[in-house]
């Protein structure tokens, strides 16, 4: 044990040390490719490396709780706004937005196909009893997917027979699934685009309000925990909300497609 | 260290008594051969008294206030470390404080003196059984030991090997050191000791010069062993 | 068995174009397991050795504890050694989580048993050839240990061969210490369950090829070494 010490302290020496620091996400966002294509220009910019450890929504923001993190960058309003309250975070501040989409097998057997309304086409889906496949992981997108049922007015988790599988995955092998059984699913549009294995399924409903999916990012707490790179961090938070990040952010695209949408610029987005 | 002493010494494991209460005083000079049939407890007899075994009662003592207080023992089956023979002679002259150049020195002088200086860097575990058994006596032998206790040496070894190393134990024993040796073989106890311990069933039965012990032995047991017949109990 | 083409196909292209991107996380891979095969080997020789020869109280049931946590779960380990580095924890101050050293202290733990247990089972099978002789020639238990590890050493290479091939394999423990980082802490294993995840499956399963060609080869350059080493020493 004394030998893994030693090793532990060498690698921690300065010699190890280069300016970074660690920012707590989720998943999705690192599966949409958004910090491949983001990150590298504040890093040229800066000479900051941004490490990204992509967890579930919850999981970042308990990372950040216990100190692990610098900076918390997800998408769940609620819950962020709980974490600066709780006095981990300094302040959330509104960053961009991508949005969600409901995917379905193209011979469309509830009838959903072109409905504007998210509500409206959940509803349907039910009715039919056509299957629907749920990431059941309580991750960001699990949980919009549960708002969205109660907005439709069904308490799924009371109210869901055979057709709803709650496969408890992650979205892309939850596609997968999805691809296989010809089933309706609820998917983050990003992971959508970089997914291969569409098989029969397509987009059928986008574009409603309330399938819009806000980003925060928010400093932890110097206060609480004084070893966070508190400058490096808030250099990294002032330059994605800047013109220049925001416009970074809106110029990553999937063939052709954009996929984040910035609006540093709503301040109670 | 001679004389070795054994007072009332018994050894059990787990209720079986294998040595039972045996006494006796060991001196230094003649070539001390313990007797006995397969069974008889010799091995373990040998055991104690070289302290690899502590009896469960009684006492091993050695009363003598000589300056050599080194003993080395040789086993019925060779154990050699996965070096060469030099190496395995040289790693026991090290445990026993010798200074390198020494180590050397001792080492060539005694693998020449067995016979084997030309597979002095052959890895030992590829020399023949015999070969290997007289590495064994060597290194005992480099040791300068006062007393060499060899626990059935030739039991594995073919007619040849055998006398080769009968011979080499009769050079120990002339440049001083006194010979404890355990054998089943009437022959060999006859060629090579002085004295004779008969040891049957985990007692010292009999005790006495060679040629009266094989000429006119004492007890019935010793009679029938010398006669070829199995004991009867 | 078309996905298994696939995967052999991007197999093959990844290795062909040397991507750099593949070569960080194989470079990373074999450095982070390699250091800590290394340590747990330095600390579970001796170790598996002085229980081998040694006599003491509870020695039986020290056997029984190291042999069972040849079984320990990685994401159990993960999990510990997590909450260890976490600034929230005792040694958050060393501030090495999420970085390859995190993760070589993970693998280290995770590996010191195997590598304990196996080898002390092996010297003390050797133990019961030697003991005697290694006594009657006056060596001590310390002695006598250190001079099995050496006579053991062509068996000892495949402990701790068994070692490193545990080591690589793992992707609890590393991911959750290292945070799959990209440039930083993604290692193979990490790599391919986040390709799983992502739904890249050919990608994920070639990957895992050139995974698996990787341990062949380290053991196979293991073997080597000790073929010619025990054709000199017998």
């Amino acid at each position: 044990m004394l030998s893994l010490l030693a090793y532990a302290a060498c690698a921690a020496s300065p010699a190890y040390a280069q300016k970074f620091i660690t920012v707590a996400s989720t998943t999705s966002t690192e599966q949409s490719g958004l910090f491949k294509h983001l990150l590298p220009i504040f890093e040229k910019r800066s000479g900051i490396q941004v490490r990204v450890v992509a967890l579930g929504t919850g999981q970042a923001l308990d990372l950040a709780r216990r100190g692990d993190a610098d900076v918390v960058f997800v998408h769940a309003r609620s819950a962020e706004e709980r974490f600066v309250a709780e006095g981990h975070g300094v302040k959330r501040v509104p960053v961009m937005y991508n949005d969600f989409v409901l995917i379905g097998p193209e011979h469309d057997p509830a009838k959903i196909g072109g409905t504007r309304d998210i509500a409206e086409a959940l509803r349907k889906i039910k009715a039919a009893s056509a299957p629907f496949v749920s990431r059941g992981d309580r991750s960001g997108t699990h949980l919009a997917e549960i708002a969205l049922w109660k907005a439709a007015g069904i308490d799924i988790a009371k109210e869901k027979g055979r057709w709803y599988r709650d496969t408890g995955q992650g979205m892309g092998p939850a596609l997968n699934t999805a691809s296989s059984l010809a089933a309706y699913i609820l998917a983050d549009r990003g992971t959508w685009l970089s997914f291969n294995n569409r098989g029969a399924l397509a987009v059928l409903v986008e574009r409603d309000k309330r399938l819009f999916n806000q980003y925060g990012v928010i400093l932890v707490n110097p206060q609480k925990h004084p070893h966070v790179k508190r400058y490096a961090a808030q250099s990294f938070i002032d330059w994605i909300v800047s013109p220049e990040g925001q416009k970074a952010i809106a110029a990553y695209a999937i063939g052709g497609e954009q996929l984040f949408y910035p609006n540093a610029d709503q301040p109670d987005a | 260290m001679l004389p070795l002493v054994l007072d009332r010494v018994s050894f059990a494991v787990q209720g079986r008594t294998i040595i039972d209460s045996v006494s006796c005083e060991i001196r230094a000079g003649e070539r001390t051969v313990i007797l006995g049939p397969n069974g008889a407890g010799k091995s373990v007899l040998m055991r104690l008294c070289h302290g690899l075994l502590a009896p469960t009662s009684g006492r091993v003592e050695w009363r003598g206030s000589g300056k050599n207080r080194r003993q080395a023992m040789v086993f019925q089956r060779p154990v050699m470390l996965r070096r060469s023979a030099l190496e395995n002679i040289t790693y026991g002259l090290k445990l026993a404080g010798a200074s390198r150049q020494e180590r050397e020195l001792r080492a060539h002088d005694v693998l020449e003196a067995v016979g084997l200086a030309h597979v002095a860097h052959h890895p030992a575990r590829v020399l023949s059984g015999g070969e290997q058994q007289k590495l064994a006596l060597a290194r005992a032998w480099a040791l300068g030991p006062e007393v060499l206790f060899l626990d059935e040496p030739t039991a594995n070894l073919d007619p040849r090997a055998t006398r080769d190393l009968e011979s080499i134990v009769g050079h120990i024993c002339a440049s001083g050191t006194k010979i404890i040796m355990t054998t089943h073989s009437l022959g060999q106890a006859r060629r090579l000791g002085d004295e004779i311990l008969f040891v049957s069933g985990g007692r010292l039965v009999e005790r006495a010069a060679v040629d009266l012990f094989f000429i006119k032995p004492a007890s019935a047991e010793a009679a029938a062993f010398i006669r070829g017949e199995l004991p009867w109990s | 068995m078309s996905e298994l083409g696939a995967a052999l196909a991007q197999a093959w292209a990844l290795v062909n174009r040397l991507d750099s991107g593949l070569l960080g996380i194989v470079a990373l891979s074999l450095e982070v397991s390699l250091t800590a095969v290394f340590i747990a080997a330095a600390v579970g020789l001796p170790l598996g050795a002085l229980i081998a020869v040694g006599r003491f109280r509870g020695r039986d049931a020290l056997i029984v504890v190291l042999n069972a946590l040849m079984g320990l779960p990685p994401v159990v380990v993960g999990l510990v050694v997590y909450l260890l580095l976490s600034r929230a924890g005792p040694l958050g101050t060393l501030g090495i989580l999420f970085t390859p050293a995190a993760m070589v202290v993970a693998q280290a733990v995770l590996v010191t048993p195997i590598i304990a247990a196996l080898s002390r089972q092996t010297l003390e099978d050797a133990w019961r050839e030697y003991e005697k002789q290694l006594r009657s020639l006056g060596a001590s238990r310390f002695t006598a240990a250190l001079t099995l590890l050496w006579d053991t050493r062509f068996a000892l290479v495949t402990v701790v061969l068994a070692g490193f091939g545990r080591a690589a394999a793992e992707v609890g423990a590393v991911m959750i210490v290292g945070g799959n980082i990209d440039g930083v802490t993604r290692v193979m294993t990490t790599a391919i369950a986040l390709e799983t995840s992502k739904g890249d499956l050919p990608l994920a399963l070639g990957l895992g090829i050139v995974l698996v060609s990787l341990v062949i080869a380290v053991n196979a350059a293991a073997q080597v070494i000790k073929t010619s080493a025990q054709r000199r020493y017998g």
